[in-house]
C-alpha cells in the first residue's frame, strides 16, 4: 500500500502510532513491509490457501465471534444433500459440466429454499447461467454480473440449524472444506513458515472480537488472478468469521489500481452492467423491462425496488421521450449478445470481427496483459482512436511497437486509421473521482489545458451533438435512441460543458425537476430520473455533497462531511451489524450504530444500513417483498437473505466455496488436490497465447508484476516527467541472490526473462527483499518485473505484460499477473532472432503447436 | 544487495560503514591545473616579492629587477588562474564586496588585489625607470603583502571539511611557506648568475629545508589521513616533489660555483615546488572521494569523546 | 557584513540567537528560528518529498541512471538535488547481536500495551527454526529524505566570499544567485556534502527551504507534500521537544536504535536547524559520525598562517644578512 498508495498510507501509519498492529503479506518486502510490523513473504498466487489456513485455524480453535456468526451469517444454513465438496470429489464441486467448463448451482442450494412461489422467479440454474450451447470454453455473458451488486436471489432463508450441528449445515461443510489447510499444507503451498502463520493467526484472533476489530487491505495481488474474486471470498469468509464486517476498524478495503476506478464501475465503463450494477440486458432473455425487472422484483432488500431504479434510469436517459407505453425506452438500451469482455473484445479485433476501437486513458500495449495479443488486434482495426495527454504506445505501436521490430508486424501493411485527441489532465477539468470507499470527491478545475487539449466530457459531448446533427432528419427507427437521448447539458464560460450539471442528472430529480436526496425516492412510473441510484442523494438540498471539504479534525472519526460517500453517505455498509442481535452495542469501545428504543430508531455515528424504524426484533411476513422481507437481525441487507454468505449458494461461477488452484502456469502441483488448476477459469483460445506447461523445467521461476511509487501503470504519466523518470530511470527485475547466483545474474547487469508468449529485457537488482520459498523440498524462485516500463518516453524499456498469459477469473474477467518463466543474463535477441527465441522455448517445453493454450494440467 | 560495507581491514583501517561505499563530502569544485597553479604562482610571486626588497635593501640590482617581475607576473598569472576556475568568471569583482575573516578566500582577495597592483607598479617604475620613488614604496608594500599571500592559501584549502587538509593545517603553512621560499630562490638561481643570485640559492635551501620538514612533520601527524599523501597518484605526486626538492637541495650545496649545476638545482626547486601544490591538491580530492577518511577519524573522535565521558572524573 | 561584525560572530558551540547573532536584533525583532525535524522511523521512501522540491523551486532534472543502490537512483544531495531519499536494505543476521556493536540488532518487539503481541522483524526467528521456509533471516529497509542541515555554525556561510550566502531571518542558510560566482568555496567547506556547483550552470545551489513559501507564512514544499508526517516543518525549539519525545516513545517501546541527529545544540556545528531522527549509524545513511564547522579552527589556522608568515620573512632575512655579512 506504501508503495502505490503513499498519501492514503498515511492512515495507516497513524494507526501504527495509535499502537495497531501492522502486518505485511507480500511475495516481495516493499516499503510497506519497512514500516510494518511483520512482512510474511508469500508464494504469489497461493493466498487462498494462506487465507484458508486462517479460516481453518479459526474453525478448529473455536475462535470465531459465536453469536455474530450464528444470528448474522448463513452458518446455520442447511445444504442440500446432493451437495458435494473438492473434499469429496479431489478438487471440484458438485455439477460441474467438463463440456462447457461451468457449474451447475443445483445442488448448492439452501434446503427449503427453492420451494418459494414468487411469480416469475428466476430458477436457481438459469440465474447462475448455466445455459446449454455456449460455444467452446467460453462463458455466456456475465452470469455473475447480471445480478448486480445484489447478487442472486435466493427465495428464502431456507432450513436453518443454528446449533450448527447439522452435519449439512454451512458451519459444519466449511469446516470439512478448509479441514486440510493447516499451517504444515500452508508451508508447503504458500512458503510461509508455521511459526510466522501463528503469529498472524493470533495477531488477528486476539484483535477481533466484541472489544477489537481488524481490518484486511488488498490490492491486485489477490485479485489477478484465475482465481481472483474467490480469494476476496476466502478473506470476506474469515472477516465474516471474526465478526469484522459492518463495524469499525474492520472490513476489507480494496486498494484499487486507479484514483477513480471504483467510479468507472459504478457509472461503468463495463460491458455487462448499467449504472448503480444494474445489468445491462441480455438479447435473448430480456425483450422487455417487466422480463428485465422480474427476477429482482422478489428480491429481499432494497435490490427489490430494482424496477424503480431501472425506470429511473432510463428516464434520466430519455427524459421525455420514456414513457410507460414505451417500457420508458427500454427498447433503446443496448443487448449482451455473448461475452464481450475485454479480452474476447481483442480477441474480436483480431479475427476482424471488432472494427473500431476507442481508447480513452487506457494503454492496452502496455498496460493489459499479453501486449501482443493487444497490439495485434489494434493492429487489424479499420480506426483507432486515441485519447490522452502523451503519445502512448497504444496510439504508435504501427510503427515502434515491438511486432514491428520482430518483423511480425509491418507498418505498410496495418490498415489501422489512428485518431489522437490530446487530453485534458485531472487538474484542468472539474469532475468527481470516486475511490475505494465509495466516496465522491468532487475536484475543481485549477488551471486551463493546454494547446487543444480537451476533457473527456467536452469530447463526448461534442461527439453526441455531432452524431445528432448529422442524424437530425433521419427516420430510421435505428437512430432514435441517440436522438431521443437528453443531452442538453449547459456551457460554461470557457465553453466546457458544467460538470456540476452531470453529477446533478446523475443525482436525478424529483417530478418538480428538483435535485433527489435519496434513493428511497426514486419511484416506478416514470417520475423521477436518476442517473444511477447509487449515487442519489449527491446533489440533495442542491448542493455538490461531494465537494464538502470539512477537515477531519473539526468532525468525528468518521467523517461524514468530508465528501460524499454511496449510497446515502453511508461510511460503513452493513453497520447494523456493529450491533447485537439485540440492539445494542457489542461493547462501549466499538459502538457504532444502534437501536434507540426510546426513540424507536436506529442511531450512531454514521447513516444506518438499515430501515431507520425497523425494530431488532421485527420479523417480516412470510411473503413480504423488497426492503419490508428485512428482518430486524438481517444486517446484509443487499443479500436477498439478510445474511453474509459464508457459503455462496449462487452468484459465484468456480464454486461456492474458495478452493486452492494453482495459477495456470505454476512450478509446483497442486499439493492440496489432482486437480491442478481452477476448473472454471476462462481460457482465451489463440495461438498468440500459448501457456507455459506447469511444472516445468524449461520455465523454473515464477514471475509476478507489481508498481513502484514512482511510476504510475503504464507509464503514460511517469516516464513522459523528468522528475519522475529521474526516480526510476530504468526498467529493471529483482531477484534473490540465490536465484542471482543460480543464473549467473549481476546486480546491475542485464537478464532477459522469457515466457511462451515473449521474452523480455531488463536490468537485475539482486535483493534479500526477494525471497527464495521453500515450499517442502523444493525451493521456489520468484522473479519480480515492475510493469510500467513501453517504448515511449523518456525512459523506455520492454513491457513486463508482453509476458502475461491470458487465463481469467470466470467470475469477473480478470488475468492472472502470475506466471512462469525463466530468466538467463543478457540482452534478448533483437528483430527476428526474438520471435526464433521464444519458438525455440516453446518447442522445448512442449508447448503444443496445435493447441498452444492447453496447459495439459486438466485430466 | 547490501546497504553496508564491511571492510577487511587493509593495513590498519578499522571496519566501518558507508552508504554504498559513496563518498560524505563533496569533492572540491576547483579546477586542476588552475587551482594547484596558483598556489605555485602565489608562493612564487610573494616569496619573490620579499627578495625583491632584500634586493632593494642591498643594492643587488639584478636581483631585484628579476624578481620584481617574477613577482609582479606571478600575481598576474596568478590571478588569470583563479578567474578562470570560477564558475562564473564574469562575477569575478563579486569577491570584493564584503571582507569576511571566516573565509580566507575573501581576505585573500584581498591580499592579492593589493598585491598585484603594487607589485605590477613596482615592477613597471623598475622597468620604466620612471617615479622611483613611488616604485619603491610600492616595492616596500608589496614585500609587506608578500609573505601574507604566500600562506594564506593554506588556512584557504584548510578551512574545508576536506579531510586532508583540515587536518593539516597546522602544518601546510609552513609547507607553503617553504615552498614558495624555494620556488623564489630556485627560479632566480636559474635565470640569473650566481653572485647576484647568492641570496636566492640561500632562500631556496632554507624555504627547501622548512618545507620538506614540514611535510614530515604533517605526515607524522595525521594519522590515517597521511595515507592520500603518500599512497596513490597523489602520493606518487608528493614523492616526486620531495625528491626534486631534495635533489636541488643536495645540489646546491655540491655545485656552489658551477652556473650549470645551480641552474639545474634552481629549476628542480622551481619543479619541487610545483608538483608539491599539486600533490597536495590531489591528495585532499583522494581523500574527500574515499568515505573512510570522514568516517573513521571522526568515529575515533566519538569514540574517544564517549570514553573520556566514561571515566571518573 | 562588515569586518567588525564578522570578527564579532559566534563560530563555534551553543548559539541559541543564530539570527541576532547575524544581524537582525533581538529575539523580539526577528521571527523564531524554522526548520525541520525528518523522523526517518515513518518515511515511507515516496520521494513526494524530492518531485515537491524540485516542482517548487524548478530546480533541473538530475541524470537518468539506475544507481542499483537499493530504489536510490538519486545518490545524493548535490546542486540539482536538495531532497534525497536513502535507501538502505540490511539484512537481518541470526547472530546480530553477537557482533556485540551497538544498534546493529533488530530493532527490539515485544508487545504492545494491549498485550497483543507485536511480531518479530520479518524472519527474524526463522533462521533459528529448523526446516524454517526460507534460508535466510530477512531483511530491513531504512529509509530516510536528507536535506540540507542549515547548520547553526554554517561552514559554507562562514567561507564564502562574495556574501552571496546569508542568514535569513528564519535562521535558514540562503545562496543568492544573483551574487554567486561560483567559486565553489562552500562546496570544500560544507562537512555533510550538501551544496555543488551546477554544471551547466556554475553557481553554487542548495535548499532553500523554501525562503519564499516563508516569507508567505507557508509551510517548505517537502513537508507539505509528505504523507506521513516524516518531514516535519516548525520552530526549531518546539520541533526538538517533539523529537525528544518521539525517541523516548520509540525506546519504550523497546526501539533501542533510535537515536537523534544534529538535534544537540553542542555538537560541532552548534546543532542543526534541519535535524533527523535515525535507525542506524549516521555513516549508514551516508552522514558524517561528527560533523564539525571548519571554520571552529579558523582562528587556529589565522595563527598558523601568521606564524609562517614570519618564518618566511625571517628565511628572507637570514639570506640577506648572512650574504651581506659575506659581502661586507
Amino acid at each position: 500500500m506504501a508503495e502505490a498508495h503513499p498519501v492514503g498510507f498515511q492512515w495507516v501509519m497513524e494507526a501504527k502510532r495509535r499502537g495497531a498492529t501492522i502486518i505485511h503479506v507480500d511475495p516481495r518486502f516493499t516499503r510497506t513491509s519497512a514500516v510494518a510490523d511483520l512482512h510474511v513473504p508469500i508464494r504469489a498466487g497461493s493466498d487462498i490457501a494462506f487465507l484458508g489456513g486462517l479460516v481453518n485455524h479459526v474453525l478448529s480453535h473455536d475462535l470465531d465471534f459465536r453469536e455474530y456468526v450464528v444470528a448474522y451469517t448463513n452458518a446455520a444454513s442447511v445444504i442440500e444433500e446432493g451437495y458435494r465438496d473438492t473434499e469429496d470429489l479431489d478438487g471440484l464441486f458438485s455439477g460441474f459440466d467438463p463440456e462447457s467448463g461451468q457449474y451447475n448451482p443445483e445442488t448448492w442450494q439452501y434446503v427449503g429454499a427453492t420451494e418459494a412461489a414468487a411469480a416469475g422467479q428466476r430458477d436457481p440454474a438459469q440465474a447462475a447461467g448455466g445455459t446449454s450451447g455456449s460455444h467452446g470454453q467460453r462463458h455466456e455473458a456475465a452470469r455473475s454480473e447480471t445480478h448486480g451488486s445484489g447478487g442472486p436471489g435466493v427465495a428464502s432463508k431456507g432450513e436453518r440449524d443454528e446449533t450448527l450441528q447439522h452435519p449439512n449445515c454451512v458451519f459444519q461443510i466449511l469446516k470439512r472444506h478448509f479441514a486440510r489447510y493447516t499451517p504444515e499444507m500452508v508451508q508447503s503451498v504458500c512458503g510461509i513458515s508455521p511459526h510466522q502463520f501463528a503469529q498472524v493467526a493470533d495477531a488477528l484472533t486476539r484483535n477481533s472480537g466484541r472489544e477489537r476489530t481488524s481490518a484486511i487491505a488488498y490490492a491486485v495481488g489477490w485479485t489477478h488472478h484465475s482465481v481472483g474474486a474467490q480469494t476476496i471470498r476466502t478473506a470476506a469468509i474469515l472477516q465474516t468469521l471474526l465478526g469484522n464486517i459492518g463495524r469499525p476498524g474492520g472490513g476489507i478495503m480494496a486498494l484499487r489500481g486507479h484514483a477513480s476506478i471504483q467510479g468507472s464501475t459504478d457509472i461503468p465503463t463495463l460491458f455487462n452492467i448499467l449504472p448503480g450494477y444494474l445489468p445491462m440486458p441480455h438479447a435473448a432473455e430480456h425483450q422487455d423491462l417487466e422480463s428485465y425487472v422480474e427476477g429482482d422484483a422478489g428480491k429481499a432488500g432494497f435490490w427489490g425496488n430494482m424496477r424503480s431504479y431501472a425506470v429511473s434510469l432510463l428516464k434520466s436517459y430519455w427524459g421525455d421521450a420514456a414513457t410507460a407505453d414505451n417500457d420508458f425506452c427500454f427498447d433503446y438500451l443496448p443487448r449482451l449478445t455473448g461475452d464481450h469482455s475485454t479480452y474476447n473484445t481483442v480477441k474480436g479485433q483480431i479475427e476482424g470481427r471488432c472494427k473500431g476501437y476507442f481508447l480513452v486513458g487506457e494503454n492496452p500495449a502496455v498496460g493489459s496483459a499479453n501486449g501482443k495479443m493487444q497490439r495485434l488486434g489494434m493492429a487489424n482495426l479499420d480506426w483507432l482512436v486515441v485519447r490522452d495527454m502523451a503519445m502512448i504506445e497504444s496510439a504508435t505501436f504501427w510503427k515502434d511497437g515491438p511486432e514491428i521490430d520482430t518483423g511480425e508486424l509491418v507498418t505498410q501493411e496495418i490498415g489501422t486509421e489512428v485518431f489522437f485527441l490530446p487530453a485534458a489532465s485531472h487538474v484542468e477539468k472539474a469532475g468527481s473521482f470516486t475511490q475505494t470507499q465509495r466516496m465522491l470527491q468532487w475536484r475543481d478545475k485549477a488551471v486551463d489545458p493546454p494547446g487543444d487539449a480537451r476533457s473527456d466530457l467536452s469530447f463526448y459531448f461534442e461527439l453526441g451533438n455531432r452524431i445528432r446533427e448529422k442524424l437530425k432528419d433521419s427516420t430510421d427507427e435505428m437512430d432514435r435512441p441517440l436522438l431521443d437521448l437528453t443531452w442538453d447539458y449547459p456551457l460554461e464560460e470557457d465553453g466546457e460543458p458544467d460538470g456540476a450539471a452531470v453529477l446533478r442528472e446523475i443525482n436525478g430529480t424529483g417530478p418538480d425537476g428538483k435535485a433527489l436526496s435519496a434513493y428511497t425516492e426514486l419511484k416506478d412510473d416514470g417520475s423521477t430520473r436518476c442517473g444511477c441510484w447509487i449515487y442519489c442523494g449527491v446533489y440533495a438540498d442542491e448542493v455538490n455533497q461531494a465537494r464538502r471539504r470539512k477537515p477531519h479534525w473539526e468532525q468525528d472519526y468518521v467523517a461524514s462531511e468530508w465528501g460524499w460517500v454511496w449510497p446515502a453517505n453511508r461510511r460503513i455498509i452493513y453497520n447494523r451489524a456493529s450491533a447485537a442481535p439485540d440492539g445494542t452495542p457489542w461493547s462501549e469501545r466499538k459502538k457504532y450504530v444502534w437501536w434507540d428504543a426510546e426513540q424507536g430508531r436506529w442511531t450512531g455515528s454514521d447513516v444506518p444500513d438499515f430501515v431507520v424504524d425497523r425494530p431488532p426484533d421485527h420479523v417480516p411476513d412470510e411473503d413480504a417483498k423488497g426492503p419490508d422481507a428485512i428482518g430486524g437481525q438481517d444486517p446484509f441487507v443487499m443479500q436477498t437473505d439478510g445474511k453474509a454468505w459464508l457459503f455462496a449458494p449462487l452468484g459465484v461461477a468456480d464454486g461456492p466455496l474458495p478452493t486452492h488452484y494453482e495459477p495456470p502456469e505454476s512450478p509446483v502441483r497442486n499439493p492440496l488436490y489432482g486437480r491442478q488448476n481452477n476448473p472454471a477459469r476462462q481460457k482465451v483460445s489463440h495461438p498468440a497465447n500459448p501457456i507455459n506447461p506447469s511444472y516445468s523445467e524449461i520455465f523454473p521461476y515464477v514471475f509476478t508484476s507489481y508498481r513502484l511509487t514512482e511510476h504510475h501503470t503504464a507509464g503514460g504519466m511517469s516516464r513522459t516527467l523528468p522528475y519522475l523518470t529521474e526516480l526510476q530511470p530504468e526498467p529493471f527485475c529483482e531477484v534473490s541472490p540465490r536465484l542471482a547466483r543460480e543464473r549467473d545474474l549481476e546486480h546491475l547487469g542485464w537478464a532477459t526473462i522469457v515466457t511462451a508468449r515473449s521474452a523480455i529485457e531488463a536490468r537485475v537488482l539482486v535483493t534479500d527483499r526477494m525471497r527464495s520459498l521453500r515450499l517442502g523440498d523444493h525451493v521456489v524462485e520468484q522473479v519480480g518485473l515492475p510493469y510500467h516500463w513501453g517504448p515511449n518516453g523518456i525512459t523506455t524499456g520492454d513491457s513486463p505484460n508482453d509476458l502475461v498469459n491470458l487465463t481469467l477469473d470466470p467470475n469477473v474477467y480478470i488475468q492472472d499477473k502470475v506466471g512462469t518463466c525463466d530468466i538467463r543474463p543478457g540482452r534478448r535477441p533483437r528483430g527476428a532472432d526474438l520471435t526464433a527465441y521464444v519458438e525455440d522455448y516453446r518447442r522445448r517445453a512442449g508447448v503444443d503447436p496445435d493447441d498452444p493454450t492447453d496447459g495439459r494440467t486438466d485430466r | 544487495m547490501r546497504g553496508e560495507q564491511s571492510m577487511v581491514p587493509e593495513a590498519d583501517v578499522q571496519p566501518f560503514e558507508s552508504y554504498y561505499g559513496k563518498q560524505i563530502i563533496k569533492t572540491p569544485t576547483w579546477k586542476t591545473p588552475d587551482v594547484p597553479l596558483y598556489l605555485f604562482l602565489g608562493g612564487l610571486a610573494g616569496s619573490s616579492a620579499l627578495l625583491a626588497e632584500g634586493a632593494a635593501l642591498s643594492g643587488n640590482t639584478t636581483l631585484e629587477r628579476f624578481t620584481r617581475l617574477v613577482a609582479a607576473g606571478g600575481a598576474g598569472a596568478g590571478t588569470v588562474c583563479l578567474v578562470h576556475d570560477l564558475g562564473r568568471p564574469e562575477r569575478f569583482l563579486n569577491m570584493l564586496r564584503v571582507l569576511k575573516i571566516t573565509s580566507p578566500l575573501s581576505v585573500g582577495s584581498f591580499i592579492l588585489a593589493p598585491f598585484s597592483a603594487l607589485s605590477s607598479a613596482a615592477a613597471a617604475s623598475q622597468v620604466t625607470g620612471r617615479l622611483p620613488v613611488l616604485g619603491r614604496l610600492a616595492g616596500v608594500g608589496t614585500a609587506l603583502f608578500g609573505p601574507p599571500l604566500v600562506t594564506y592559501t593554506a588556512a584557504l584549502i584548510s578551512n574545508t571539511a576536506v579531510p586532508a587538509w583540515h587536518t593539516a593545517r597546522r602544518e601546510l603553512p609552513f609547507v607553503f611557506a617553504g615552498s614558495g621560499a624555494a620556488a623564489a630562490g630556485g627560479l632566480a638561481m636559474l635565470a640569473l648568475p650566481v653572485r647576484a643570485g647568492t641570496p636566492a640559492h640561500r632562500m631556496a635551501l632554507a624555504g627547501a629545508a622548512l618545507e620538506v620538514g614540514a611535510v614530515a612533520t604533517m605526515e607524522h601527524r595525521l594519522g590515517m589521513v597521511a595515507e592520500p599523501y603518500q599512497q596513490g597518484g597523489s602520493g606518487r605526486l608528493m614523492r616526486i616533489a620531495r625528491g626534486c626538492t631534495v635533489a636541488a637541495a643536495a645540489l646546491t650545496v655540491v655545485g656552489r660555483r658551477s652556473r650549470l649545476l645551480r641552474a639545474v638545482a634552481g629549476a628542480s626547486y622551481v619543479a619541487g615546488s610545483v608538483v608539491t601544490r599539486f600533490g597536495i591538491f590531489e591528495a585532499g580530492l583522494a581523500s574527500a572521494r574515499d568515505p573512510k577518511y570522514t568516517v573513521v577519524p571522526q568515529r575515533e573522535r566519538l569514540r574517544a569523546r564517549q570514553e573520556a565521558r566514561a571515566e571518573p572524573a | 557584513m562588515s569586518v567588525r561584525d564578522s570578527l564579532a560572530r559566534s563560530l563555534h558551540g551553543r548559539l541559541d540567537d543564530v539570527q541576532g547573532d547575524a544581524g537582525y536584533g533581538d529575539p523580539a525583532e526577528h521571527p523564531p528560528r524554522m526548520g525541520f525535524f525528518t523522523d526517518t522511523s515513518v518515511c515511507i521512501g515516496c520521494k513526494a518529498c524530492e518531485v515537491a522540491c524540485k516542482e517548487w523551486n524548478e530546480v533541473p532534472d538530475d541524470g537518468y541512471a539506475l544507481s542499483g543502490m537499493s530504489y536510490d537512483n538519486t545518490q545524493a544531495l548535490g546542486a540539482s538535488t536538495w531532497r534525497h531519499v536513502a535507501f538502505v536494505e540490511k539484512p537481518l543476521h541470526p547472530t546480530t547481536t553477537d557482533l556485540g556493536l551497538p544498534g546493529m540488532g533488530p530493532p527490539g518487539w515485544d508487545t504492545h500495551e494491549s498485550g497483543l503481541p507485536r511480531a518479530a522483524p520479518a524472519g527474524a526467528d526463522q533462521a533459528t527454526e529448523s526446516g524454517g521456509a526460507n534460508d535466510d533471516a530477512g531483511v530491513r529497509w531504512l529509509m530516510s529524505s536528507d536535506v540540507c542541515k542549515h547548520c547553526t555554525h554554517a561552514g559554507c556561510l562562514d567561507v564564502c566570499p562574495t556574501g552571496s550566502l546569508f542568514r535569513t531571518e528564519f535562521g535558514t542558510v540562503v545562496v543568492q544567485p544573483d551574487i554567486c560566482n561560483g567559486c565553489g568555496y562552500c562546496v570544500s567547506a560544507c562537512p555533510y556534502g550538501v551544496i555543488d556547483l551546477r554544471k551547466e550552470d556554475g553557481r553554487a545551489f542548495k535548499c532553500t527551504l523554501c525562503y519564499d513559501r516563508l516569507k508567505e507564512g507557508q509551510t517548505p514544499a517537502c513537508a507539505q507534500a509528505c504523507p506521513t508526517e516524516s518531514i516535519q516543518f516548525g520552530e526549531v525549539d518546539e520541533l526538538r521537544e517533539r523529537a525528544d519525545q518521539r525517541l523516548a516513545e520509540l525506546h519504550e517501546k523497546g526501539v533501542d536504535v533510535a537515536r537523534l541527529y544534529g538535534r544537540d545544540p553542542e555538537d560541532g556545528v552548534g546543532g542543526d536547524g534541519a535535524f533527523f531522527l535515525l535507525l542506524d549509524e549516521p555513516e549508514v545513511y551516508g552522514l558524517p559520525p561528527d560533523p564539525v564547522v571548519p571554520t571552529r579552527d579558523i582562528a587556529d589556522m589565522w595563527k598558523h598562517v601568521g606564524a609562517a608568515a614570519l618564518t618566511l620573512v625571517g628565511l628572507g632575512v637570514a639570506s640577506f644578512v648572512s650574504s651581506a655579512g659575506r659581502r661586507r
